[in-house]
């Protein structure tokens, strides 16, 4: 059995992130980068899919540049047994595109199930995995909480957060299937882990040689910051706070 | 082609807020494209909600549904939409954000190939070269402007964000589209849902939320005080994610990046610190209480209203005053 596993290089999940001085872009020279924490609940999934005994193989993919190689290393450490990387060559590409770079490896590897994080923190657009499964026309699962495969290997079942509490659906594979933060708790990479992962392998390929030939229609073209909010003001009392809330007329 | 689809998800006996919601942006949409916008209702209560909905202010408000519609799944909703637009002509197909949305548009999208917005909070212009819109971006602290390459976009709308249209002078035209066979995808079947049941208004319905955090320390300790709280003021309840974690209370409730983003009236946070993921799902409350021992909590920072103190003393001492004025 294999897994593919996407992932995106994104900034800390705690990092303050600045606008630069022209507003079109952002200043991220100081900032530090991790896994997408998502995509790491992704990662463990499948190592975890792999420990119950299967025999799994576990390849994480990103798109992005260079400087996403540590965020590859980062999962390999945890356990994955090899990377791909797709060298976008310094192209923007939206959401689609990237959904199709990694259909295209997906067709090149031909996993049975897909998984990835069901956002990504940046820019929090959460698209690009259930783009996949329409252009590979497999069934998914969003906000899966808990993933458990059939005996035979063969099916899933997948509990999902929805708005309207706790779904469960059952999934034919290959499928795609997006974690939520309760899925499990991502393992911290041991030292062994993390020697062994400079010796697996990272395969590169350029998006132009996986038949892309989109354009891209979406793109940020500025940023702006929250509108400013006026101090609030310090209560000492529930009374004094029923008669503020009264004379808004609030309760 | 400068008109806005907006799908509604036909599954409840009554249109939602967010429904309403969905149907404002239908009109901002129009108005800002210079066309006009219709409805496509999705599910088995399409029919019966047509009537409603045809007060909207949509040119014709569509009704679809089949039994592979019953039980909304991503796979065959994405394909009945695919179906419905097949020889229409459109700019925007828009719907409300909603753990359904999150799952079916951008499915849709691909199958389109069309380019898509998440969750926008505001539409900037639309012609027949882009569209383009607002929408936050790293957690809710920064707002970025999209642009998505017209002649046709997805989009969902935050509903919290939208008011719903003004009642129309005419009534929308009714029609009933025939959904054809195959939508559901042999591979994926719904099993069941479970839902904690409870009595307080629904979170993205509510006016007021009495939202509790780990300072609460649980359901035997001060959840039962903010519960009373909210059943005085007749709020919805909501939670953070440490007190979702700990089995305190259901997923559902939920607010913050990973559940549920709201805007109510008036939403009083109590022992809850104001992390960044839940500020990302709350901070556009119009009026924000906080209560909290730590005087430096950064709920404060958001707070119109703050009382640091001991949720234990507070919080019955706010329900005893509420109360006593007849609630
Ligand atoms: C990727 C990601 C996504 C996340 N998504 C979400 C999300 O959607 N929603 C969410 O809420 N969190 C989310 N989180 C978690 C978030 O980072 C915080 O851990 C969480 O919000 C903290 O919950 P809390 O405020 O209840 O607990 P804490 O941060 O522990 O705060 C408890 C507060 O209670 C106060 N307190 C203690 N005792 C009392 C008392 N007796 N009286 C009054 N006050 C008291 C304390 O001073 C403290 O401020 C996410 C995290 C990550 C990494």
């Amino acid at each position: 059995m294999k897994l593919l596993v996407t992932l995106k290089r994104t900034p800390q999940r705690d990092a303050r992130i600045r606008i630069s001085e022209a507003g079109d872009s952002l200043d991220l020279d100081n900032v530090q980068f991790e896994v997408n924490p998502f995509d790491e609940l992704a990662v463990e999934e499948a190592l975890r899919i792999r420990e119950a005994g299967a025999e799994v193989e576990v390849v994480v993919v990103t798109v992005g540049g260079e400087e996403c190689q540590q965020q590859l290393i980062s999962a390999l450490a945890m356990g994955a047994d090899r990377a791909v990387r797709v060298e976008p060559s310094g192209q923007s590409l939206d959401s689609l595109r990237v959904a199709g770079a990694l259909v295209a490896v997906a067709r090149r590897e031909e996993p049975d199930l897909v998984l990835a994080g069901k956002l990504a923190v940046d820019d929090e657009c959460g698209q690009v995995p259930a783009m996949m499964a329409g252009l590979l026309g497999w069934p998914q699962a969003n906000q899966a909480s808990s993933v458990e495969l059939s005996e035979d290997a063969s099916s899933l079942r997948v509990v999902c957060e929805v708005d309207a509490g706790l779904e469960t659906v059952t999934l034919a594979l290959p499928a795609v299937v997006m974690a939520d933060l309760r899925l499990n708790e991502p393992r911290y990479a041991s030292l062994p882990g993390i020697m062994k992962a400079k010796k697996k392998p990272v395969e590169v390929l350029a998006l132009d040689e996986l038949g892309d030939a989109g354009s891209t229609r979406s793109r940020v073209t500025g940023f702006r910051a929250l509108e400013e909010k006026s101090p609030g003001v310090r209560i000492d009392t529930a009374e004094e706070l029923v008669r503020a809330l009264e004379e808004r007329k609030l309760v | 082609m400068t008109d806005t689809l907006v799908v509604i998800q036909a599954a409840a006996a009554e249109l939602s807020k967010s429904d309403l919601s969905a149907a404002g942006f239908g009109s901002q949409a129009a108005s800002a494209a210079g066309g006009v916008f219709d409805i496509l209702l999705l599910g088995p209560m399409a029919s019966s909600l047509s009537s409603t909905a045809a007060g909207l202010g949509a040119r014709t408000v569509f009704t679809m549904s089949s039994g592979e519609l019953e039980a909304y799944t991503a796979e065959a909703y994405a394909s009945a939409v695919e179906a419905f637009l097949e020889g229409r002509s459109w700019r925007l197909v828009a719907a409300a954000t909603s753990s359904s949305t999150k799952e079916y548009f951008p499915r849709l999208a691909a199958l389109l190939d069309v380019p898509m917005a998440s969750d926008v909070l505001k539409i900037e212009s639309s012609d027949s070269q882009r569209v383009v819109f607002t929408r936050a971006v790293f957690v809710g602290n920064l707002l970025a402007t999209v642009e998505l390459e017209a002649p046709r976009a997805l989009v969902t709308c935050r509903a919290s964000e939208f008011e719903p249209p003004a009642a129309a002078a005419e009534p929308s035209t009714i029609q009933e589209v025939e959904a054809p066979s195959g939508l559901a995808h042999p591979g994926k079947s719904f099993v069941g849902i479970e839902a904690a049941s409870s009595d307080r208004p629904d979170l993205k319905e509510a006016d007021i939320i009495v939202s509790v955090g780990r300072g609460t320390r649980g359901p035997g300790e001060g959840i039962p005080l903010c519960e009373k709280l909210a059943d005085t003021l007749g709020a919805a309840l909501g939670a953070t994610r440490a007190v979702v974690d700990a089995g305190w209370m259901a997923n559902e409730f939920q607010i913050g990046q990973t559940g549920k983003i709201v805007a109510p009236e008036v939403y009083i946070a109590i022992g809850l610190s104001g992390s960044i993921q839940h500020l990302a799902g709350m901070r556009n409350s119009k009026t924000i209480v906080a209560i909290n021992t730590d005087p430096e909590a950064p709920i404060f920072d958001v707070a119109d209203f703050g009382l640091v103190a001991d949720l234990f003393d507070a919080v019955p001492e706010l329900t005893a005053v509420l109360e006593k004025r007849g609630g």
